[in-house]
């Protein structure tokens, strides 16, 4: 038995860069959001790496990552993510902010999936990162999992073992640091991953150029959605705030550097 | 391991403005209308020509820099622009130059400066002369200002948006490939080693890409435009001899700031004379400013970044930048030999863009326009051979893409400005009046001058400090420095008279602070060090170890005892500066190049905030 896993990640921006909210024409947005390098939102990472495994540890398996975000920036996605793992690209063109609405994004990723040529259903593990693309809300993989016709759904999941038969045995992060495991008698099922247990794959420079070639066309396909934040009414938006002052004090006896840096950490 | 290897059709070198030129050209001939290929790739067969870029910096956008062009070339490859579709632009609406005299009295003045100043100073307002009129060449109106890293991420997004070539960021090309003095295409840059280049358990040799044509825009300190100069050499008589270090900015103004979006500023005069400063105003209160320290500043204790500090406080430019906040910083190489500087522009699989390729315009003080024009020539050029199915050999691309250059406006520019600056090689007032000569005859009259190298005109110490401080002072300061493995440069320039910088932590930041802003400065692991001291024995034995003055981001620092300096990449921002700085020339080469190797390496500025 294989599997035709199919992994919903994108894009987040950069998050050593200024991020900066603010009001935009359609709603909340960052700064200078499409001039912001960006990295892979770790959660969909987990899950592409943790699909990667299963996909060389199952033979005849095989992964799609389906990702919706500006095509301008994907390339550079992929180029990170190529040297890692090997995957078929479906590129959905459309924002990838963190403010979408989860109702809109589910309906545009389930859209690409079913148009996905060669995706057997019956075969399908739907991956994707437990709180992505939801503002934390662990919704939009549910929902793409609902109009996919999958009902066999689990979160906050650190490991999946496959047994021969095509059952599998699922680990699910649930409150006081349990887990629940659960088996399930196989495929279709959506799993939406925590952090689960493996390394981040080393780049590789070689693979990812390789890869890069079947990942342009895609990107070259890429089709627009229609992507928004709905019906949701931001009243504010912001993030934490890093703080920075410097001083110039010479001579200045360690004992009252400390209790200054205290004093200004409590402030 | 055994090293890998890639075929493609084009391997670029560099993303900058003549890279992005070239490749957004090429992209838009890659497929037709229909979406049927246009131009087949020859390695594979049937697909789209498969072009491939590779840059060293963290991301396309990485990078500080301010630009002020006429935006001739970009406005031919964009006919229906609007100038607020960049980000970060805005038309020029104003233009001024302002010479700088010294309020302080620290800086070197020579007679003819002195006077100068008091003629100058007659009609002063904030210790600053405005010139009434600004020489036509140096006009920049209708122009526009931009970040330069803004840009080339507007660019680079449509590139990548469109699928047909690829830009890899974070990947620093080591070589030029070369056989039989032909160039077959690029080595990347080992990974999994140590500094010093010894492999480590996860060692991955640099993949070796060959390329039916290698296009070399890695700028005017690049490896593989180095490597290809001493493999070919350069051209009889030309020289690349003449350098400037940008040290620059980006600010936040004040919100009650009475600068415009569209607003130039050039300065002169000040902390030096022979230093140029710009401020350029973007959209949202943003300004984009910084200094030209020239290689012909004849000091030994040159510090880019503290000069910067101390044109900030100019009363004519403080004024404008008091209330602001530094948002990021950065520094770069300048090629002023120009022309001068060209290299082998063509050869059998390879060609050459943009200021490595001896661009930069040294009269009309522009280099993106001209960077942007060579790119679009040669993606032309390579779009007639692939369609007429010819290789990319010299022969072809001098028919094609040197032709092009040669008739075009850029070598028309160019050629006038050929000597533009040799009246600089005597000093200032020569330099200047130079420049008005040529620039106002367009070439026919020039002030003559012979150019040196930056390691043969920076003088000693002794020579440099005689009349203005006492040789033993000097002695005991360079003593006790290099016994503690200090910089000099804070206690012979306060000895000098200038004042200490006051720090206020929101413009005025300590060197090392300033590393740490926007996104901050960084390297990956598993690289080599890109710089490097040929020969340890000469670096013991220089008296000024100059590439610690001047070093943009503190990466090379004085060892106790005077010994060799160390260099932590973690800091560099990949100037090059310290290359063509270093007053040692190295041995067996002393003709060419310095004893500090900058090599390809990983790492430098990963910060937006440009």
């Amino acid at each position: 038995m294989s599997f035709h896993i199919v992994v919903c990640g994108s894009l987040v921006p950069d998050p050593l860069q200024t991020l900066e909210p603010m009001q935009g024409p359609t709603g909340p947005a960052l700064k200078n959001e499409m001039m912001l390098p960006a990295v892979l939102d770790p959660w969909a990472g987990h899950a592409l790496f943790e699909a990667a495994t299963l996909a060389a540890n199952v033979p005849g398996s095989k992964v799609w990552l389906v990702s919706l975000g500006p095509k301008a920036k994907l390339q550079q996605l992929m180029m990170s993510i190529a040297q890692k793992v090997a995957f078929d690209l479906v590129a959905v063109d459309g924002p990838a902010g963190g403010f979408l609405d989860a109702f809109e994004t589910a309906e545009a990723l389930a859209g690409a999936i079913d148009g996905i040529a060669g995706l057997e259903k019956d075969k399908m593990l739907l991956f994707g990162g437990c709180a992505s693309s939801s503002r934390d809300a662990s919704v939009t993989m549910q929902l793409i999992g609902e109009r996919l016709g999958i009902t066999d759904q689990f979160l906050a999941v650190d490991e999946l073992k496959p047994e021969a038969d095509g059952s599998f045995q699922i680990m699910e992060r649930i409150e006081a640091g349990e887990y629940l495991v659960s088996k399930c008698a196989g495929a279709p099922a959506m799993v939406g991953w925590a952090t689960g247990n493996l390394p981040e794959p080393p780049n590789n420079p070689q693979v990812g150029m390789q890869n890069m070639r079947t990942v342009m066309p895609a990107l070259q396909q890429a089709k627009p959605a229609q992507v928004g934040t709905g019906d949701v009414n931001f009243t504010k938006v912001e993030v934490p705030q890093q703080r920075r002052e410097t001083k110039i004090v010479k001579d200045t006896p360690v004992e009252e550097i400390a209790a200054d840096i205290v004093a200004w950490l409590k402030g | 391991m055994e090293r890998q290897m890639m075929e493609v059709d084009i391997a670029c070198v560099g993303f900058g403005p003549a890279t992005a030129g070239f490749l957004h050209t090429l992209s838009k001939a890659i497929m037709n209308e229909d979406g049927t290929v246009a131009l087949e790739s020859r390695v594979m067969p049937g697909a789209p020509l498969q072009v491939m870029c590779y840059e060293r910096a963290d991301d396309i956008s990485f990078g500080v820099s301010g630009v002020v062009t006429r935006g001739k070339a970009l406005r031919e490859s964009f006919p229906e622009l609007n100038v607020s579709e960049i980000p970060t632009a805005a038309e020029v609406a104003h233009e001024e130059v302002l010479y700088l005299t010294d309020p302080d009295g620290a800086s070197t003045r020579s007679t003819g400066v002195k006077m100068v100043d008091k003629v100058a100073g007659l009609l002063a307002k904030d210790n600053a002369f405005a010139l009434p009129w600004i020489p036509p060449f140096l006009r920049k109106e209708p122009g526009m200002v931009f970040s330069m890293g803004q840009f080339c991420q507007w660019i680079g997004q449509q590139l990548m948006g469109s699928g047909l070539v690829q830009i890899w960021p974070g990947m620093p090309v080591d070589s030029p490939l070369i056989e039989d003095d032909k160039v077959v295409g690029i080595r990347l840059a080992d990974q999994g080693v140590e500094k010093d280049g010894s492999p480590t358990p996860g060692y991955m040799p640099g993949m070796d890409l060959k390329a039916g044509l290698t296009v070399v825009g890695d700028g005017p300190v690049g490896a593989v435009g180095q490597k290809l100069d001493d493999h070919f050499g350069l051209p009889e008589g030309n020289h690349i001899d003449e350098w400037a270090a940008g040290m620059k900015a980006v600010v936040q103004l004040p919100g009650d700031t009475e600068l415009k979006p569209g607003f130039v500023l050039h300065t002169f005069g000040y902390p030096e004379p022979e230093i140029f400063g710009y401020m350029y105003v973007l959209p949202d209160n943003v300004a984009s400013l910084g200094i030209f320290v020239p290689s012909w500043l004849d000091n030994p204790i040159r510090s880019s970044f503290r000069m910067l500090q101390h044109w900030m406080q100019h009363p004519a430019v403080w004024k404008y930048l008091e209330g602001s906040t530094l948002k990021s910083w950065g520094a770069k190489s300048l090629q002023e030999s120009g022309m001068r500087g060209e290299p082998k522009l063509v050869g059998d699989g390879f060609a050459r863009v943009g200021e490595g390729s001896g661009t930069t315009n040294v009269l009309t003080g522009s280099g993106f326009d001209e960077a942007w024009a060579t790119g679009v020539q040669l993606a032309e050029a390579t779009i007639e051979l692939l369609k007429e199915g010819k290789s990319f050999s010299q022969f072809h691309l001098e028919e094609t893409y040197l032709k092009r250059r040669r008739s075009s406006w850029v070598e028309e520019e160019a050629q006038q400005a050929k000597k533009a600056r040799d009246g600089f090689t005597r000093g200032l007032i020569p330099g200047l009046i130079g420049m008005g000569m040529t620039g106002m005859t367009k070439g026919k009259l020039n002030m003559p001058g012979t150019p040196r190298r930056p390691w043969d005109r920076v003088p000693s110490f002794a020579d440099y400090f005689r009349g203005k401080l006492e040789a033993g002072e000097v002695k005991a300061i360079i003593d006790e420095c290099k016994a503690k493995g200090q910089s000099m440069v804070d206690p012979l320039m306060d000895k000098m008279g200038w004042k200490p910088i006051p720090y206020d932590g929101q413009l005025l930041l300590l060197h090392q602070d300033a590393l740490l802003l926007g996104g901050k400065v960084q390297a990956a692991h598993g690289f080599a060090d890109h710089v490097r001291f040929a020969d340890p024995e000469k670096c013991r034995a220089c008296e000024s170890q100059i590439c610690i003055s001047m070093c943009s981001g503190q990466a090379i620092a004085a060892s106790e005892g005077g010994d060799v300096p160390n260099f932590d990449r973690e800091k560099c921002v990949h100037c090059g500066i310290c290359m063509w700085n270093c007053t040692v020339g190295r041995k067996g080469d002393e003709g060419r190049r310095s004893n500090i190797i900058f090599d390809a390496g990983s790492g430098g500025f990963h910060s937006a905030e440009n």
